[in-house]
């Protein structure tokens, strides 16, 4: 199974075969939360499933990655996280300061972003069968107001908006499996970004399309899956993305492109125009927003395409991940 | 072919002349130097690196020639005009 | 100096494509095949295609050492793999290149143990750190890598490390020109040489091209301003009908190679009397193999090889497109049975081969202009 790094594996996997079984007559595009009433209440629910080797990096670690993740998720939905459960699967001889660590990483991240576990569950397997340890957090808040998050009230000339640097995350985690000779000054940008979009709602609220965190598959994977489900084209400008210099020397050592790169600290936000100047402003002048920066614009052509463009006239086509992202010599 | 990026060499490792760091960006790599045995770069170089070999030394000077002949396409009858130094003192 | 964003400057590139329009014209048509598959990468990534005139075409060549490895090599090499005891070890562009049954990826997910490595002494490593397990390092390249091969084989020797191996499907450049230049079929004004082979084989072994064949070839780098400058100077020789041989890539490319490398090359290896090449059929003295001084090294006589031929799909057309005849649209089965998910044929599955960068790049691109006219 090539489904575990995103992109166009993976989505098969959950339209092909989870969503016509599981989600029955559920109409609309998949999002990153689902909002579900309850007796007249609105609220949100996500689920994320954390497999990382190694399970501490530069940066972080799985008890981190678990608690963001999942607040994350609910944040680009346009809900505030309340309370996460969490399920360990623990590998038999995982040895106990690990599991200690991690849990204390965990309660550090929740309390940094503000939410509570409110409970979870524990298995251990066999060694051999969990490399270690995964992590499944499931996360419930309720909806932020001021906002509605739909691919398809994307529209026309709305611009692309980008919170920081692509690329730290999964880079940082392919230097620390160790297997490359390769050593850089670079961590994962783990954490919580209900902060910025919240600021973003607060400055650009009725303005704002759509959201998702470009995790497994990178910035290129969530952008197609938007123009896939609003049928409009992503056009980039090369020279806007924000890249960090080892990112993109790292990147180019491997053949890597840095839009195929996880992250976990970053998100993608659609924007009317009317709304754009000020949702940059505001992200820009916010703690940990100083690198955000308008990426591009929503246009006619090329429909359900990512489209990226270079300064001096040249484009290429960026596709949704097909498999992992291989480095190549050639 | 083939992927091959310019690096700095960094420094040259004591026990193994053959083996190098080098900086890419701020990456650094420890790359192979036995390709270039009859013409051994130093810290300080810049070398065409592939599959962590360095393959060749790079020449600023033949770069700094290039620059110079792009910068001069397009000059009106081939009437050079004087290339100040054009963003290369700005640059690393 | 980073040597990188200088040649991306945006000024002097729109500089150099106003010097290549003028000089293009607007009469003769000029067909440009660029031979290494990284300059096919670049055209793409870059979208150089955008930049320069309609009256220029390029050709993509087979300088792609993925492209040109017939199935049966993928199946042999697999085959030895299968040995419990065997560690895989290949670089990642050969990770989803498909054999009969199926991609070393495929087969990792299947049980074998397959290992990416950024370099022929990540595979030397493993081996020395894995005594029990023979470590088949599956390699492939032109004369750029080659050396690098020989170069780890010569270490293995000095240090004794007999659980290494090398399948060596190194082929050589200048045989693959020849081939391109022998077919009836072809027609082309100019090459852009490859620059990183260069480095090690210089300059000098592309001379017949200029002096027998009347073509000019210009070494180029793979920069986008790299690129534009050999357009404008194979331009200004065929202008001016000249054809010799130039080199753009001064910065990287010494006119007489490396000798260290060649050294290495001499050492180890010995030129195959005949060797296939998929698309191109058998070519010969076309490619490498380990000489009688290293056999222990040599995966083919320590392991059992099949060295079953596979012939590809009729109806691919993966020879007509790499030799530049057909475009990649123009094959039958392109974009419909074979897509970079599932490719047919290795000109799908490398990212330089002339049919993924065509998919990814130009095919949608030319979908949508399709749709803009239809609409109008």
């Amino acid at each position: 199974m090539a489904h575990g790094a995103g992109g166009k594996a993976s989505r098969k996997l959950v339209e092909g075969l989870f969503a016509p079984l599981l989600f029955g007559s559920s109409p609309g595009p998949l999002g990153d939360a689902a909002h579900i009433d309850i007796n007249g209440t609105r609220v949100a629910l996500t689920t994320d499933s954390f497999v990382v080797k190694p399970l501490t990096f530069p940066g972080g670690s799985i008890g981190e990655l678990a608690v963001n993740g999942t607040v994350n998720d609910l944040a680009v939905s346009g809900a505030r996280a309340e309370a996460l459960l969490v399920t360990y699967v623990l590998e038999a001889g995982l040895p106990t300061p690990v599991l200690e660590g991690e849990v204390r990483a965990m309660a550090r991240a929740a309390r940094d972003a503000g939410v509570r576990v409110a409970g979870g569950d524990t298995k251990v397997v066999e060694h051999g069968k969990a490399d270690q340890m995964y992590v499944t957090t499931t996360g419930i808040g309720h909806l932020i107001p001021g906002v509605t998050v739909d691919p398809r009230s994307v529209r026309v000339g709305d611009k692309i908006l980008l919170s920081g640097p692509i690329g730290d995350h999964g880079i940082t985690i392919l230097l620390a499996r160790g297997e490359l000779d390769l050593e850089a000054d670079l961590q994962s940008d783990t954490r919580s970004v209900l902060p910025l979009v919240e600021t973003l709602i607060r400055a650009a609220g009725p303005g704002i399309r759509w959201m998702r965190d470009p995790t497994r598959g990178g910035a290129a994977t969530s952008l197609n899956e938007l123009a896939r489900d609003c049928g409009l084209g992503m056009v980039l400008f090369e020279d806007q993305i924000p890249v960090r210099d080892t990112v993109r020397g790292a990147c180019e050592l491997l053949g890597l492109d840095p839009l195929h790169i996880a992250n976990e600290g970053q998100f993608l936000a659609v924007v009317s125009p009317e709304y754009a100047d000020a949702a940059i402003n505001a992200l820009s002048l916010a703690p940990g927003g100083g690198e955000a920066q308008v990426i591009g614009e929503v246009r006619e052509q090329p429909a359900g395409t990512v489209l990226v463009t270079t300064r001096y006239g040249g484009s290429r086509i960026v596709d949704m991940l097909v498999g992992d992202p291989l480095p190549r010599i050639c | 072919m083939c992927l091959a990026i310019p690096g700095k060499i960094v420094e040259i490792s004591c026990d193994n002349t053959d083996s190098a760091l080098v900086d890419v960006v701020g990456v650094r790599r420890r790359i192979d130097l036995g390709l270039l045995q009859d013409d051994k770069p130093i810290a300080g170089d810049w070398v065409l690196i592939h599959v962590g070999f360095a393959m060749s030394k790079i020449s600023e000077q033949d770069a700094f020639e290039q620059m110079n002949t792009l910068r001069a396409l397009g000059e009106i009858d081939g009437a050079m005009q004087e290339v100040e130094g054009y963003g290369l003192d700005n640059m690393n | 100096m980073r040597f990188v964003d200088e040649f991306r400057e945006p000024e002097l590139i729109s500089r150099a494509a106003e010097e290549i329009r003028r000089l293009a014209g607007t009469e003769r048509h000029y067909r440009l095949m660029e031979v290494c598959g990284g300059h096919t990468h670049a055209i793409y990534r870059f979208g150089l295609k955008d930049i320069l005139p309609e009256n220029i075409e390029l050709i993509h060549g087979p300088g792609c050492p993925v492209c040109v490895l017939p199935m049966g090599r993928i199946d042999d090499g697999l085959s030895i793999a299968q040995q419990p005891d065997v560690i895989f070890a290949a670089f990642g562009d050969m990770m989803r290149v498909p054999g009969t049954q199926g991609s070393p990826l495929e087969h990792k997910a299947r049980g074998m143990d397959v290992r990416i490595v950024y370099s022929p002494s990540d595979a030397l490593k493993l081996a020395r750190l894995n005594r029990d397990r023979q470590v088949m390092f599956f390699a492939i390249g032109f004369e750029t890598t080659a050396p690098s091969t020989a170069l780890t084989l010569m270490r293995a020797k000095a240090e004794g490390i007999d659980n290494f191996s090398v399948f060596c499907n190194h082929v050589t450049i200048i045989p693959a020109i020849r081939a391109i230049l022998d077919s009836p079929d072809m027609r082309l004004d100019a090459f852009i040489g490859p620059g990183h082979v260069s480095t090690v084989i210089g300059c000098r072994p592309y001379e017949w091209i200029a002096k027998d064949q009347h073509k000019p070839i210009v070494v180029s780098g793979f920069e986008p301003l790299d690129m534009l400058q050999s357009i404008v100077m194979l331009l200004r020789q065929l202008k001016a009908g000249e054809a010799k041989v130039e080199n753009q890539y001064k910065r990287v490319v010494p006119w007489e190679g490396n000798r260290a490398a060649l050294r290495a090359m001499a050492e180890v290896f010995q030129l195959r009397p005949y060797f296939e090449w998929r698309g191109l059929g058998f070519i010969s003295q076309s490619a490498l193999r380990l000489n009688d001084k290293y056999a222990a090294w040599d995966a083919e006589q320590r392991f059992f090889v099949p060295g079953i031929r596979v012939t590809d799909p009729k109806a691919a057309q993966c020879g007509e497109v790499l030799k530049g005849v057909l475009k990649p649209h123009q094959c039958k089965l392109f974009g419909r049975e074979c897509t970079p998910e599932h490719p047919i044929g290795a000109l799908m599955v490398s990212s330089e081969g002339s049919c993924a960068a065509y998919h990814n790049y130009e095919h949608r691109k030319a979908a949508m202009a399709t749709s803009l006219t239809s609409i109008a």
